[in-house]
Parts: structure tokens; sequence; C-alpha cells
């Protein structure tokens, strides 16, 4: 059996292959992509990037109709956008196997916020499974596969961002094709959900609840170890691993199955330990369970409800012991907050927006990280697609005071994920917001994944390609602008204008991102700054361009400047954006 | 397999460094060592040009990525004060390996804040084994400044006693075949540091 080190994503990815599954569809969401990404690498398979989450689950549903055994991964707030179909897939059942992937992220690396996936898991009466790491993530993928055939229910997976983007060892099997059951078969009573069939299924689902809870009990991913009978820890996924890190001898039951939980098993443990933690990150969604079974444990008193936890974490809650994670440094040490790459289009889109003065509703991506100082180019963000809806709430309620200032920018993955029908709806209820497409040819923020507008396939195929001036103007937008943002000139004429006329307007701001190696820009050389000519006004500086660094004390005669600022060649992309922003020609 | 203890390596440093890279070598070094590794890194958000962290942990049985804090056992900074900022998950005996290369964080290129002062001395003052140098100079002599990263894994090779022909195994395995002499050097040096 051949080894090798691979990430809980990768791992997940090469079990649904090792699974026989061949069918595909999610949209991108960090910590999920690559389970996608390396899906879309292995032979014999259909993998597709959805519009959205929804779409996604959708497709994978329609597959599992008939017969296909089909995946669908997301984030865990793409769960939000596919609730709807999820929660009534639930009822119906498949005909082959539905296993949809939510990858939770705690502590928000990347994330507007941490909501804990789990609760879904109880609320749609779906069973889910909840890997500790890449080999079980392996595993899991195709136990979670199983039970989806066994009990004819759409199953969940979670996982957390340590689990997808840990690395360990994991030992890889061959792939097993099961037979090919995919048919057309018609069976409308379980699957056309009006009320009178959905009451029956209702049944169906409890029914199916029922046999899942006996299942549970012997299911051989949910482990006793029985060590030291004074101590035992209920926990799942990977803070067992933290815990195991730190109190490798206390008892411990660690649950592979996180819905529905094995009551007779659960009781057993208490019987066999004195004390019992349960250690989970997020909500109390286990201990709150065990408390209603009337075990006395310890759990949220002690353990904090927001963020991940580390081994240091539980060592701490549980003794109290901080030995060692003080610093000696005490003094502030400047941060290193994300920023726009240098030659990123959305930089110059937001530099000329911040003149206008307008209130920004900001949307999901990378120019999200435009809120930052110094070009602070938003004013709020919520989730994917808001920006458009917000923008024409706020417009509506201000009215006088709110015209020619109600902006809303939103990027093209973004547009096409969740913009469409809130500028429908701008344009049906004539709204009076601009709304600005940052369309830089990709979705930059995950890593780069096509997407309708792009004219290719997760799977590297030309496909057709959606044209934004052509799509807006047929949702009813009839001021619509194509410019490029990095000629600031124009940019700002283009906002001036359009926040001035009445209606709803939209301005594309086109250009691709400056890492998107299919654009073939030809490559610019970087750009230099003319210490003769430089008057330290830091100008440039504003436009926070990674390669731009400022030299305190490096004066010139008949200069009143205090220093000088230069391009780090190394990182410069020649986008010429520093140049247009300094009155005195020194850039070039 | 000596002693059973897990060792943590912290890797640390800025965006664009190749701190993933490296640590994935280290990773792959210690599997074909014959222990148990796991590690932790940053992805999305994280990674535009912000603080760039990744723990390896490698032994006999290694449970958790991530160390706990105050056990961590080498810090290897690709940033001169990126070391400062995670002192609090070193342990006591800890031993650093710094890179002296200086990258200003946004803050101190507006003038808002101060690049830390003798940073080296500090280090020195509370840790028993600093070795600083400036690793993008040497890649530099070994051909490329790219190859910063794999002179810190040479240093790093120094402190964690695994038979150097597995790392240079490793390193041949992770380059395309026109880069790998260049690394081979780039990792002697590291170690001669
Ligand atoms: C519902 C939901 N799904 C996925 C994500 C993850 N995500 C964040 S931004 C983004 C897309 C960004 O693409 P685009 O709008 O084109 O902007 P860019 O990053 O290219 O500037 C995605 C997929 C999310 N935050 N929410």
């Amino acid at each position: 059996m051949k080894k090798v080190l691979l990430s809980g994503n990768e791992a997940i990815a090469r079990g649904v292959y090792e699974a026989g599954v061949r069918f595909a569809a999610a949209y991108p969401g960090t910590p999920s992509t690559e389970i996608m990404e390396q899906f879309a690498k292995y032979d014999g398979i259909y993998a597709e990037w959805a519009p959205n989450e929804k779409v996604a689950v959708e497709v994978a549903i329609g597959a599992a109709l008939g017969g296909a055994r089909a995946l669908a991964v997301m984030k865990h707030v793409g769960v939000n956008v596919a609730a709807d179909p999820i929660f009534t897939v639930s009822y119906t059942g498949i005909e082959g196997a539905l296993v949809i992937i939510s990858a939770d992220d705690p502590s928000m690396h990347s994330s507007q916020n941490e909501q804990d996936n789990r609760n879904y898991a109880k609320f749609a009466k779906i069973p889910m499974l909840e890997p500790a790491d890449p080999q079980e993530a392996k595993e899991f993928i195709k136990l979670a596969f199983q039970i989806s055939e066994q009990f004819d229910t759409p199953v969940f997976l979670r996982t957390t961002t340590r689990v997808s983007h840990s690395k360990s060892v994991v030992a890889l099997e061959d792939s097993h094709l099961p037979e090919n059951k995919t048919k057309l078969a018609h069976h409308a009573a379980k699957y056309v959900m009006v009320p009178i069939n959905a009451r029956m299924r209702r049944v169906e689902v409890e029914k199916r609840e029922r046999a899942l809870r006996r299942f549970v009990e012997t299911f051989a991913e949910n482990k006793m170890e029985i060590n030291d009978p004074e101590v035992g820890i209920i926990t799942a996924g990977m803070p067992y691993n933290y815990a195991k890190d730190v109190f490798p001898d206390y008892s411990y039951l660690k649950l592979g199955m996180v819905y529905p939980l094995p009551v007779k098993m659960i009781k057993q443990f208490a019987g066999k330990v004195k004390k019992i933690y349960v250690i989970e990150e997020l909500d109390p969604y286990l201990e709150e369970q065990i408390r209603a079974m009337g075990i006395e444990v310890t759990g949220k008193e002690i353990f904090p409800y927001t963020n991940e936890f580390d081994p240091g974490i539980i060592k701490h809650a549980i003794l109290g012991d901080l030995r060692g994670s003080v610093s000696p440094y005490k003094e502030t040490l400047a941060l290193r907050p994300p920023n726009l790459c240098p030659g990123c289009p959305h930089r110059g889109l937001f530099y000329a927006l911040k003149k206008s003065k307008a209130y920004v509703h900001g949307d999901i991506g990378c120019y999200t990280l435009s809120y930052l100082k110094p070009l602070e180019g938003l004013h709020s963000c919520i989730c994917m697609g808001a920006s458009i809806g917000m923008a024409h709430g706020m417009s509506k309620a201000l009215k006088e005071k709110g015209k020619g200032k109600v902006v809303g920018v939103i990027g093209d993955s973004t547009f096409l994920h969740s913009g469409i029908t809130g500028l429908l709806n701008m344009a049906y209820n004539n709204s009076d917001a601009l709304i600005i497409i940052l369309d830089n040819s990709t979705t930059a923020m995950t890593g780069m994944q096509e997407h309708p507008g792009t004219g290719f396939t997760l799977m590297g195929k030309e496909a057709k390609k959606v044209n934004l001036p052509v799509l807006v103007s047929s949702l009813g937008i009839e001021n619509i602008r194509v410019i490029d943002p990095n000629n600031l000139k124009e940019t700002q004429i283009a906002i001036k204008d359009e926040l001035a006329s009445s209606g709803p307007s939209v301005i594309i701001a086109q250009r691709p991102c400056a890492l998107f190696k299919r654009a073939n820009m030809k490559p610019v050389p970087p750009l230099k700054i003319d210490p003769d000519k430089c008057e330290g006004c830091k100008a440039c500086l504003g436009l926070n361009c990674p390669p731009i660094a400022w030299k305190e004390g490096v004066t010139r005669e008949g200069s009143k400047r205090k220093g000088l600022a230069v391009i780090d060649e190394t990182i410069c992309n020649g986008c010429g954006l520093c140049a247009q922003v300094c009155k005195f020609n020194a850039i070039a | 397999m000596k002693d059973n203890k897990v060792k943590s390596i912290l890797f640390a440093g800025v965006g664009g460094q190749g701190i993933l890279r490296a640590s994935d070598i280290m990773c792959q070094t210690m599997m074909e060592a014959g222990f148990d590794v796991k590690k932790s890194e940053v992805h999305g958000m994280a990674q535009r040009g912000g603080c760039v962290t990744s723990h390896v942990r490698y032994g006999a049985r290694v449970y958790s990525p991530l160390a706990a804090s105050g056990t961590i056992d080498i810090l290897i900074s690709f940033e001169k004060m990126e070391a400062l900022r995670y002192l609090k998950f070193l342990s006591h005996d800890a031993s650093i390996i710094l890179n002296t290369e200086e990258i200003n964080p946004p803050a101190v290129n507006m003038g808002e804040l101060p690049y830390p002062a003798d940073i080296i001395n500090f280090l020195k003052n509370h840790y028993a084994k600093v070795i600083a140098f400036n690793a993008a100079e040497i890649a530099q002599q070994a051909g490329s400044i790219k190859a910063a990263n794999v002179v810190l894994l040479g240093a790093l090779s120094n402190l964690t006693g695994i038979d150097r022909a597995i790392w240079e195994n490793v390193i041949k395995k992770s380059f395309p075949q026109k880069l790998i002499k260049l690394n081979l050097e780039a990792f002697q040096k590291g170690i001669a540091a």
C-alpha cells in the first residue's frame, strides 16, 4: 500500500475517486476549493463548477435521481445558499447516492462568519460524518456514500479548515468502480413534493431517523478508548487530535458521526468514567444533546465558544496551565494585513471610487481587501451578492439624501453567483444606485477558478462565455458603461457621470486579474521612481501597492522632501497606476 | 526513532517567500526518514501578502498538526521581524533560525510604526541558540534569490539529525530538472551558514 502526504482536501478527492464516484458539482470557497480541483484531475470523472452552491446541489440531486452517486462540495456559508434544496431532498431521498461536503472555517481564516454547520445536520435530519485528519477524511467520504445508498438519504461530510488544510500520511488504495446503476426511473410520488406527497415522505424521514439511530450504535467510526477512568473526553473531528496531543492517557469517546448521536454508547461511556469533558469548537452542539440524555458534563463553561482550538487551549481550559505561552517581546509589532497584489485591477477602481465620497456596499472577493487603509474602499460587506440589494435598499430608503451617493461593487464571479437577481430587482423597481461589476475574468480570491464568464470549464474545456453587457442590458438596465479600471481618468469620469444619472446604472470595469495567465498580457517592464524628481509627497504610497516602499531620510537639495519613495522591481508588474497619481512625473 | 517525543517546528514569514514549499519538503523528508508527520498551513485570504505560518510536527505518532503554544522546538523565520510575532509559541529552550532579510509591513512604510531594532540581540538574550544569516544573499550566490527557502532548510537540517541524503533526495524530487542543481547548492550553503 502506497503512503503519501496529502492534505485533507486532497485525501477527500482521492477517497471520492477510490469509492468509484464519478460525478461532482461545486462552487469554490475556502477551505473547500481544492477538493474539486483535485478530483477534476482524475480520469473518467465528470466535475463542474456551478455558478453557485444551490445550483451545485441541484445538479448533484439530478444526477442522484438518475441513479448516479453524486457529490456536491461547498464552504460552510455555501450551505446557506443551497439550504432550500437540501432541506427537501432530505424528504425525497435519492435513487443513487448523494453526499454534500460542508467545509467549515472556525476562526474565520477566510470567511465572513464561523457558523457551525453541524446544526444543519440536525435541522435537516441528514446524517453527518466528521473526520479528524486526512486519512479519516479519505475513509469517511467512502462511508458517506455507503450510508447514503443504504438509507436512501443525502449525507453530509463536515470538515474544518484544519482538517482540509493540514497534511499527513495517507495510505492509498485502488479505485473500485461499482456497477453503473444510472437509469431513468419514474417515482413521482417520491419526488414530487406537493403537500400530499411531502406528508408521506415526512413520515419516511422519521423512519429513516430511527433506523440511523440504531445504526450509529454499532458504527465502527464511533470509537471508545478506555484508559484513565477518572477523566473521559467526548469529542469529534480535529479537536480529538488536539486533546490526544496533551492528554494521551484520558479515556475517549471519539464520534465519527456527529448526527445522529449514539445515545446508548454515550451512556455506556458515561458509566465507565468519572468526570466527562465535551470538547468541541464553536457551538455546544454535542454538549446540549448529551446533557439532554441526562448526563452531567463539563463543556462551554471552560472551553471557548469562538475560534478554532489548539492543544494549548484545551490544556489551559482543563488544567489552567499557561506555561511558556507568554512572549518576552512586549512592543507593538506592525501587522501585515493581506493586500491586493501588485498590478491588481481592483486598486485603480477603488482609488477612483474613493474620490466620489459615495457609500460603497461591498461584496465578497479580492476587492473586499480594499476595505483596509489606505484605500478604505468599502462601507459594508455581508455575503455574496448582497451588495446589489443593499445598495438598492439604501438608495430607496434615503431618497434625495442618498441621490448620487450609493454604490454597490461586486466581482464577476460573485455577480454570476447571486448578483443577477438583485440587479433584475433594481431595474424592475427603478433603483437610483450605481453598481460596479469588477470583471477580472476569474474567481481570484479562491485561487483562479473558472466561472460562466471565463469561457472555460473546470475540466479545461472551452465553454460558452456570458456577455456581461448584454446580460445586464437584458435585465432592463439602460445606463451601462464598460471601462478599464487602470485608466484612472476614464474611471473617475464614468463614476461621476453614472452617479449623477437617474435610474439604475452599471459600470463594468474590465481588466484581467494580474495573476491570470491565460489573459496573455504582454509583460510590461517594472517602473522606477526617479530620485531626482520625487518630492516625497507619498501620493503613490496611497495606492498601497506592495512594491512601493518609503525610505525615510533620503532628502535632496532644493526639495523639502523628508524621504524618497522606491519601487521594488522584483515584484512590480508595470501596471502604471502609480505613474498616473504622481504629480511630479517622477515615475516611469 | 530514538526518543518518543514529538518535535515541533514553526515556519513563519511573509506570503510569497516559499514557506509552504519548504515545509512540504521537510514533511516529505521526515516521512521518508520513517516518522509519522503532520503539518498545518494557511490558505486563501491569509496568503495575499500577509503573514504565513506552517507548523510541522514529527515523531513516532503525531496527533495534532498544531503545536500547543510554549512547545515549539525550532522556529525558522523567513523574515527578521516575523520571528518576534511568534515567540509565545516557543518552548524556553527553543532554537531559532533567522533570515535577516527585512520586508517592511505597510505601517512601517507609511511611517506609523518603526521596524523593530536590534532583533538579533533581543533573541540571543532570550534563547540559547539563534542562527542568523541573510538567506536571500546566500541564495543569490547559489544562483537565485528564490532558493532562500532551501538555504534555510540547509540550516534546519543541522538541527534535526536526519540523514542528509534523505533531504537531498526529497529536494531532487521537489523541483523541475533545471532547478535541482541550484537548490542542492542552496541547501549545502545553508548547512554551512
Ligand atoms: C456563499 C459563498 N460561497 C463561496 C464563498 C467563497 N468566496 C469568497 S469570494 C469568492 C469569489 C470571488 O470572485 P469574484 O467575485 O470574481 O472576485 P475576485 O476575487 O476575482 O476579485 C468566493 C467564491 C463565499 N464567501 N460565500
